[in-house]
């Protein structure tokens, strides 16, 4: 329902009172607000929609998932379990 | 880590393609609430490359298909204004009323215009101090902090000639609309990653301790897609019923304080029609009372305007996964992705749009895409 | 509404439909697809008099004596009229010398035609007429012929630029979309998505900031290097309005046949990616001005790969799909993952998505 794209925030300026921000999207460069995520700084990640930050990024829970990902199926193949055909089946 | 590309990768999807296979003994029915997951599942092949047993089924959550009828004629009654500079998402532009769009609106002559942000709304107000700008306020939770900063900003600044016309929706009781139903057969649910960064997943506690049902926040690349249902079938495999958070880089448990604050002084919670679905109880928000200076439909007094929708449409039961999209007697026949009658055929990835498309690869008979 | 509409055979559905519910021109019909090629077949055809199902191409190719000239006229309306990597005035001839180039002709010559409005300054007319100079001479094409008309304020916006061109069709050379047929591999001769992607960076509303230019360049220094390598090319598109997804749609439609390309194997630069998501839109629907799509039979493959790579237009040249006995008609794409899905052409102009 939400478009919302993560970006690296480049640089923080006041506009007239409101928190706005500089953000990097790997090269296309935005106006965001920061309203909402008042301890953001720059280098951080944050989640934008719309025009505004909505949610910082937590880059040791992505790095979690990520490594959880990789041990997934790890035993199974130890164990010499056959790893199952996904591929075709347009049900 | 670009928190994009990591979690694209085809070798961890196979893995969790794997992995839900080898755990799913059974048939069960999921449905992804969200419409930007629907796109995601649709958009990558997701939902082909899941073993049989497990149903997606898309669920209502596309705010803009949602929009009521009703208030689309409001807003095509204000654009249609000639004082008035009408800003709009731009996917709403496409989205039928009883008679037109707003496309049309604008070939008539309305200055209907799209903006990325509400924040744009507000400097064409200021850029235009001559004119009357409307903002067209839809959206789900996620969407509502911005829009209520339009209106709050607008305040702050002094700006008589800005009003928004305000439609938005709510996830959790839509999930309750959806479960409670005594025609239900979805078995677990993905709960919308964005919608929960700003509400956060505390919501959502109640309603999986009420029905005893999964629901898991998800996130929109493919890996968070496939570690969202990995974890219901889990859930549902184990006979548990639990609120787990799959989207955790992103989505904390109390969501974000400062946008719910917001929301909280801009807007109030109300009953809502939903496009193809029916009235909700307590579903959506309108401004409240202190902000109605700013309320386009009393300012242009299109109040009164009340359209009732196609007695055809059935996305309702589509969207439960009672009938097939081709169950629809209006399928394909008065109801089309350039005719959409409903909210299912109005956007690419509803599951009526999507079940049109694949009967053009599969044949009238088979069809490549499970819709429910 | 609902009970004013009559009931369509679903099976039937594309062709008895008429022009949608519009009563009048929304800016969609302008934007290269659904729309468009509706307004095309249902209104234009039928009142010059053209039989349905008659070949549509970017230009027409006409037998003159004993030999073949190709036609073809575009008018350029872009806003605004200076982006990154360009400007409406090499638009308008990298255009036209394109849409000749694609059915294998030699471009020779273009006329231009100038809708002016009342107050534009003369400087930016200047610019405009330098950029379309320099375009015609790296092109190889002369200016020839002209015309400029003055309209009052608010009739126009800024200046509209049509042009026309002729080119000379080689012996032996026969490219047409009717041409493709299973088997054909498919390539495209560079990166996409980027041309669209520096307008809608400059556009009133929508500004944001990136290093992307335009690709707006001639392709008809690469057509010859192509031809010359391997004569028998079947299809040459330049997939501009609509982006490759439409090119492909249509020669899928025109053809009958059906087309599946890897969507790992299309070059989109990380740029283009990033606007596409943050705006809600696919880079397989963002128009190019300097690129093609080519339909080659497999034994032509590697000669014509080689020509590409030795061109500057073409370094970047990928396979990334062919052309299949299956699904006739439809273009399917294969994701990332493995699964598969449906490009379909898009309705009229890609706006932002919010959802």
């Amino acid at each position: 329902m939400c478009l919302a794209v993560p970006g690296k925030v480049v640089e923080i300026r006041d506009d007239r009172g409101t928190r706005m921000a500089t953000v990097d999207f790997s090269g296309i460069r935005k106006e965001i607000c920061l309203a909402y995520l008042p301890d953001v700084e720059v280098g951080d990640y944050t989640i934008v929609h719309v025009g505004f930050a909505i949610s910082k990024l937590d880059e040791e829970s992505a790095l979690e998932t990520l490594a959880m990902f990789k041990e997934l199926g790890i035993l199974e193949e130890e164990l010499g379990v056959e790893s199952t055909e996904v591929g075709g089946t347009a049900s | 880590m670009k928190y994009i590309d990591e979690f694209n990768d085809p070798v961890l999807a196979r893995r969790l393609f794997d992995e839900i296979a080898r755990i799913t003994t059974r048939p069960w029915a999921i449905m992804e609430v969200c419409g930007g997951q629907t796109h995601s599942i649709i958009r990558n092949g997701i939902d082909q490359l899941l073993p049989e047993e497990v149903e997606l089924i898309h669920g209502p959550g596309c705010p803009v298909c949602v929009t009521p009828l009703g208030v689309i004629d409001k807003a095509l009654a204000i654009a249609a204004r000639p004082d008035v500079i009408f800003c709009s998402f731009g996917d709403m532009l496409r989205v039928p009323g009883s008679e037109r769009d707003l496309f049309q609106i604008k070939s008539e002559g309305g200055d209907v215009r799209v903006v990325y942000s509400p924040l744009d709304a507000v400097r064409i107000a200021e850029e235009n101090p001559d004119r009357q700008v409307v903002f067209f306020a839809i959206g789900f939770e996620t969407t509502a902090p911005p829009n209520a900063m339009s209106v709050k900003l607008a305040r702050d600044r002094g700006l008589t000639n800005f009003s928004v016309l305000v439609s938005h929706v709510l996830v959790p009781p839509a999930i309750e609309a959806i479960v409670g139903s005594p025609t239900n057969r979805v078995d677990g649910f993905l709960a919308a990653g964005h919608v929960c960064s700003v509400m956060g997943s505390w919501q959502y506690g109640p309603l999986v301790e009420r029905h005893r049902i999964p629901i898991v926040v998800t996130g929109f690349e493919p890996l968070d897609v496939l570690e969202g249902i990995r974890r219901v079938v889990a859930q549902l495999e184990e006979g548990r019923a639990e609120l787990e958070n799959a989207y955790e880089r992103v989505v904390r448990p109390e969501g974000n304080v400062p946008a719910q604050a917001m929301i909280g002084e801009v807007f109030e919670t109300c009953d809502r029609q939903w496009r193809g679905i029916g009235e909700i109880p307590m579903s959506g928000w309108r401004l409240a009372p202190a902000f109605r200076d700013f309320d386009a439909e009393y300012r242009f007094d299109v109040g009164s305007i009340n359209t009732e929708e196609s007695g055809l449409c059935r996305a309702g039961e589509v969207l439960q996964g009672l009938i097939k999209p081709n169950e629809c007697e209006a399928f394909g026949r008065e109801c089309t992705p350039r005719n959409p009658l409903g909210a299912t055929m109005v956007s690419a990835e509803g599951a009526c749009a999507a079940y049109y498309q694949y009967r053009r690869l599969e044949g009238p008979t088979e069809v490549g895409v499970s819709v429910g | 509404m609902a009970e004013e509409t009559p009931a369509l055979d679903f099976e039937g559905w594309s062709c008895p439909l008429p022009l949608r519910s519009y009563p009048r021109v929304v800016t969609g019909h302008g934007g290269g697809g659904k729309l468009s090629a509706e307004l095309v077949e249902h209104l234009f055809m039928p009142a010059f008099g053209v039989e349905s199902g008659s070949e549509l191409t970017d230009s027409a190719v006409l037998t003159v004596g004993d030999g073949r000239l190709a036609f073809s006229t575009d008018s350029y309306v872009v806003r605004p009229l200076f982006f990154p990597g360009g400007c409406i005035g090499d638009l308008a001839v990298n255009g036209t010398v394109n849409d000749v180039a694609m059915s294998g002709a030699v471009p020779i010559a273009l006329s231009s035609g100038f809708i002016l409005e009342e107050g534009l300054e003369l400087d930016v007319l200047g610019n405009v007429a330098e950029a379309m100079g320099r375009a015609a001479r790296e092109a190889g094409v002369r200016l020839v012929t002209g015309d400029t008309k003055v309209v009052g304020q608010g009739a126009a916006d800024g200046l509209y630029v049509n042009t026309a061109g002729i080119g000379v069709v080689p012996e032996g050379v026969d490219i047409h979309p009717l041409r493709a047929r299973p088997g054909d591999q498919i390539i495209v001769s560079g990166p996409i998505g980027l041309h669209g992607v520096a307008v809608m960076s400059v556009r009133e509303g929508l500004e944001f900031g990136t290093e992307i230019l335009s690709d707006s360049a001639p392709l008809n220094g690469l057509v010859a290097a192509m031809l010359t390598a391997f004569p028998d090319l079947h299809v040459l598109r330049d997939p501009t309005r609509g982006g490759l997804g439409a090119s492909l749609c249509e020669i899928s439609a025109t053809a009958g046949v059906g087309i599946e390309y890897e969507e790992t194997a299309v070059p989109v630069p990380a740029e283009v990616a990033a606007a596409c998501g943050f705006l809600g839109l696919d880079p397989m629907h963002v128009a190019n001005e300097g690129r093609l799509v080519a339909f080659v039979p497999p034994e032509g493959v590697d000669a014509v790969m080689n020509a590409m790579h030795g061109h500057p237009r073409g370094a970047g040249a990928v396979r990334v799909g062919q052309v299949v006995e299956d699904h006739p008609g439809v273009v399917v794409a294969r994701t990332r993952l493995g699964g598969t899905r449906i490009v379909d052409l898009p309705l009229g102009e890609q706006l932002p998505r919010i959802c």
